[in-house]
């Protein structure tokens, strides 16, 4: 008997090194199958776009075709201004929704039905989303603006970000709460200043996810914020876009334009990049314990 | 989650966080409420057709020049779109390739002027494997390949019309537009005129149900599609295939001869039409009389109201009467046709008409 | 900094947490009341053609804007093919990656690498697009297709002519396109355990590959899900790029390597040309459709759950 369970514990000690290797393998393949795209769609923008920017590529407003030169120095801007007038939009609401889901809602009936009603929006085409804001803002309003098209990419962030915060928040083990709620804090500094603020690094993370996104959207843009050849003249008026520049020359008969299309991928890809870095290095800062293992 | 490790530095980042903190959230106040300009004059917005978009875009900024105060904001959404804002007022004139429909006339509260500003044309592009520029095509043919009747490029339909050029046995691939389009409208509209088949089975529009083929988005779409796929045969702007050196088909016109698409030919195609132009200039040139008329051309428009507020008005109307003078001769080297100039006077005639209050 | 607080009488804190949770509440409602806002704006708009195309509008497959003859039936097959084939080859995809990320990889390529992953969110739809029609497509129709083609082509799922574009294509492109959504999230997730528990797993004599099966993938399997749901929604809602690769036909065929259509592709291809309010009202139709669609799916999605919990919970016993 001890022969068989000794040779069975090895028996059985080898299979799950053979799954371990396997999996090992299978993860890595993953990886690879990843990265290969991932290589190919950046290199793609890189090669295209990095020829054609020069300084008037940001400093230049765009400039009819046959003209050399031109730029999108107010797309640029334009795409700035709207990411913020999304997030102002967005993010507190989603973060608020997230909130309400993981510490107060958790099974209660309407919890359910506000989830349900996040993951729906989430697949709402972004194009719907615009014509939504369309009928409700541009033509009251009788004329597009930025505040519509910052309106539009908010109400599509707000998904993203309340099911991270939600996800994230619910990882937080309860100990952490009943220790500040035992300091005698109320309920919600609790939420705010501790479970909320120690998750702030993954919860960027969700943000900077759903602003990466609506960066690039051109959609929902079209019929709201339109679009504009010249500097912005107020939150009230419409606003140029990289997105929606990138689409117009796109789609352009001119190489010179599809080379300046190309700069405003590349352009706008580098600027969620920097929107990422700064606003973590800033506000998501957290110090890791170096762990031994 | 570490509140002691926090704790440890928390003197430190606090400073550094707080400045930074501040000088990011400067930044963005300053990006929002950034007016490097202060404009005088309103901005005057304009929404509509893709097709003309290059041409207006040189337009405006060259106008800009002549009359600085006068600024102009025209953004290409599609015709469709564009009538729609139009109609809804939340831009101030529209552009659009198709004229305005009747039911889409009732519904404007003032009365709408169409105004032709330039001609476009619709060719045939295709990558066939031996085969150079100037494939010759009649419109009947044509319609039988996008109906799916002629598969092979070595038909004997399309030898007929080919003397001397070898055809290969390779199968027919069709690609047209997915997206709505005024190309598809002008081009649709001239299959309907030369093929009954086609008028009672598809008709015309901007967005048809094609019996066969592949969809590309745009005229990048299609033209991309049709370079990578040997055999295959599109529809794309005259402007577009000029610009990217695609190899298009000579058509034969209404009056028997093979006509190669360009600038002249397009304003041929108009020039026929002139003395039988109705009043509000809403007319198909498709299939033209003309002996050396193209026969998939089209007027392309734009769009404004009889009665116009005075600030803006005004602006649209002095550039209005630019366009019809100097405007055009900005148009050839883009390859965009001008209008014939027998048109020109009336056109001028018809803008004389706008009131500006 | 805390002690202040204590100092407070019971009232006040009260009335902070009051305000808090009202305001919370509201926003949560007002979420609600938002989707409610939309689905009625659609109803709405979609009413006409609805009321004229009738029970067609699903059922059949003749999309004529001239006739004024819409049936939506191969957008709504092209959109839950595409989607499905996006989450199936996403999901394991991202989930892999996030867990070579987080546990295999030395920390600072994690973050590097994680962090490029990320970036892939940021690049535009109609880039997207472009790299399909140049990159992928092409590399589909000579290479892989054919391949697929003599190695399975008796599945009805791989046969037909190779043109590149297609459903295959517009798959394969959605999985990209929602892998980082999938993979930063559950990196995140990953992140969050406790190290105490990987390390508890390994000192029972758990090799690395039953640390993370035992530890990280079950104590993060609901956040997991909830972000293939995110991914889902994404893929369901993407236009641009798709409209791009998928060859926009208006068929329905078994076959990957065929050309079809979605629904989110045929309104961003035909809204701004539209010049019937028949059509327009169809195409809005079509995007209730998809709010209608992504509703099944996704209730079908939840039973499915927590029914797999519940059996989870009673096939391990005690606690699930």
């Amino acid at each position: 008997m001890k022969h068989s369970f000794t040779d069975y514990i090895y028996r059985s000690y080898r299979k799950r090194k053979v799954i371990n290797a396997v999996m090992y393998v299978l993860l890595s393949i993953a990886v690879t199958l990843a990265i290969i795209p991932l290589l190919s769609v950046f290199g793609y923008v890189i090669v295209q776009g990095m020829p054609a920017l020069n300084l008037e590529f940001f400093t230049g407003l765009p400039k009819p075709v046959g003209e050399i030169g031109g730029g999108m120095a107010n797309a640029l801007v334009g795409t700035c201004t709207l990411v913020l007038i999304a997030s102002v939009v967005g993010v507190p609401w989603g973060i608020a929704v997230g909130l309400y889901l993981s510490e107060y809602g958790k099974d209660g009936r309407l919890s359910s039905i506000v989830r349900f009603c996040a993951d729906m929006l989430a697949s709402i085409p972004s194009i719907i989303v615009g014509l939504f804001v369309y009928a409700l803002v541009v033509l009251p309003m009788k004329r597009f603006s930025a505040l519509a098209g910052g309106l539009a990419l908010g109400l599509l962030m707000i998904p993203t970000v309340s099911r991270t915060t939600e996800e994230l928040l619910k990882m937080v083990p309860n100990h952490i709460r009943e220790a500040g709620l035992a300091l005698g804090l109320p309920r919600w500094k609790v939420i705010l200043w501790i479970v909320l603020k120690g998750s702030r690094g993954p919860i960027t993370t969700g943000i900077m996810l759903s602003i990466a996104r609506i960066a690039g959207e051109t959609a929902p843009l079209l019929f709201t914020a339109f679009n504009n050849r010249f500097w912005q003249s107020g939150l009230d008026q419409p606003i140029s876009s990289l997105p929606v520049q990138i689409y117009t020359y796109a789609i352009s008969p001119y190489d010179d334009w599809h080379r300046q299309a190309w700069a405003g991928a590349f352009v706008l890809v580098l600027l969620v990049f920097m929107i990422n870095i700064i606003t973590r290095l800033i506000f998501a800062a957290t110090i890791r314990k170096r762990q031994e293992s | 989650m570490d509140l002691d490790t926090n704790e440890v530095v928390v003197v430190f980042r606090v400073n550094i966080g707080g400045l930074m903190k501040a000088i990011y959230l400067l930044f963005f106040t300053a990006v929002i409420g950034w007016q490097p300009v202060a404009y005088s004059a309103a901005l005057i917005n304009g929404a509509g057709a893709t097709f003309p978009y290059p041409l207006y875009s040189k337009w405006f900024a060259e106008y800009q020049k002549v009359d600085p105060e006068v600024r102009i904001n025209y953004q290409s959404i599609g015709s469709g779109g564009g009538i729609r804002q139009f109609l809804e007022k939340t831009v101030d004139f529209g552009a659009s390739d198709a004229p305005m429909t009747d039911e889409q006339l009732s519904k404007a509260s003032v009365p709408v002027v169409h105004i032709p500003t330039v001609l476009g044309a619709v060719v045939l592009t295709y990558n066939v494997p031996g085969v150079e520029q100037g494939l010759k095509l009649s419109g009947e043919v044509v319609a039988y390949i996008f109906l799916g009747k002629v598969t092979k490029w070595n038909d004997s339909r399309i030898t007929a019309l080919n003397h001397g050029i070898k055809l290969p046995e390779t199968d027919i691939l069709v690609v047209h537009r997915s997206d709505g389009s005024g190309t598809t409208g002008i081009f649709t509209d001239y299959l309907s005129k030369v093929s009954a088949e086609w008028k009672t089975k598809t008709g015309s529009g901007t967005a048809v149900n094609w019996p066969v083929g592949l969809g590309g988005k745009g005229n990048e779409g299609v033209a991309g599609l049709i370079k990578q796929t040997p055999g295959s045969i599109g529809y794309v702007e005259l402007i577009y295939a000029k610009n990217n050196s695609l190899n298009y088909a000579f058509l034969k016109n209404k009056a028997g001869n093979v006509i190669e698409p360009n600038t002249k030919t397009v304003t041929a195609a108009a020039a026929g039409v002139v003395k039988s132009m109705p009043a509000d200039f809403r007319v198909s040139i498709t299939n033209a009389d003309g002996k050396e008329a193209y026969p998939i051309s089209g007027f392309t428009y734009l769009l404004v109201y009889k009665n116009m507020p005075k600030g803006k008005g005004e602006g649209i109307v002095k550039f209005l009467r630019w366009a019809m003078k100097g405007g055009q001769s900005y148009a050839e080297p883009l390859y965009y046709a001008p209008l014939p100039t027998a048109l020109l006077t009336k056109v001028n005639a018809k803008i004389d008409e706008i009131s500006v209050k | 900094m805390y002690c202040k607080d204590i100092k407070l009488n019971n009232r006040e804190v009260h009335r902070g947490d009051h305000v808090f949770s009202l305001a919370l509440k509201l926003s949560a409602i007002g979420l609600a009341v938002l989707l409610g806002l939309v689905g009625i704006f659609l109803f709405r708009a979609a009413l006409p053609a609805i009321h004229t195309q009738g029970l067609r509008f699903v059922t059949s497959s003749v999309w004529d804007p001239v006739q004024d003859v819409y049936g939506a039936m191969p957008v709504i097959y092209g959109t839950v093919v595409s989607s499905f084939l996006a989450i199936v080859i996403a999901t394991p995809l991202s989930i892999g990656v996030a867990l070579f990320l987080t546990e295999i990889a030395p920390r600072s390529i994690g973050r590097v690498v994680g962090f490029l992953v990320e970036m892939l969110a940021a690049i535009p739809s109609v880039v997207y697009g472009l790299w399909g029609i140049f990159v992928l497509a092409p590399w589909l129709r000579r290479v892989v297709e054919p391949a697929l083609g003599k190695t399975l082509g008796f599945l009805p799922f791989f046969q037909g002519p190779p043109y590149g574009v297609g459903m295959l294509a517009a798959g394969i492109i959605l999985a990209i396109m929602i892998t980082p959504t999938i993979s930063s999230i559950s990196r995140e997730l990953f992140n969050s355990i406790p190290h105490i528990q990987r390390e508890g797993a390994i000192a029972i004599g758990a090799t690395r590959w039953e640390m993370m099966r035992l530890t990280v993938l079950t104590s993060s399997k609901r956040g997991i899900i909830g972000a293939t749901i995110l991914g889902l929604g994404r893929a369901l809602g993407e236009t641009m790029a798709v409209t791009m690769v998928i060859g926009n036909r208006h068929e329905v065929s078994a076959s990957l390597f065929a050309p079809g259509a979605t629904m989110a592709s045929i309104i961003a291809n035909e809204y701004a040309e539209a010049t019937s309010d028949m059509h327009l009202s169809a195409l809005l139709g079509v995007g209730l459709a998809l709010f209608l669609v992504n509703f099944t799916i996704s209730s079908i999605a939840r039973i499915f759950i927590s029914r797999g919990f519940r059996w989870g919970a009673i096939r391990n016993g005690a606690k699930g």
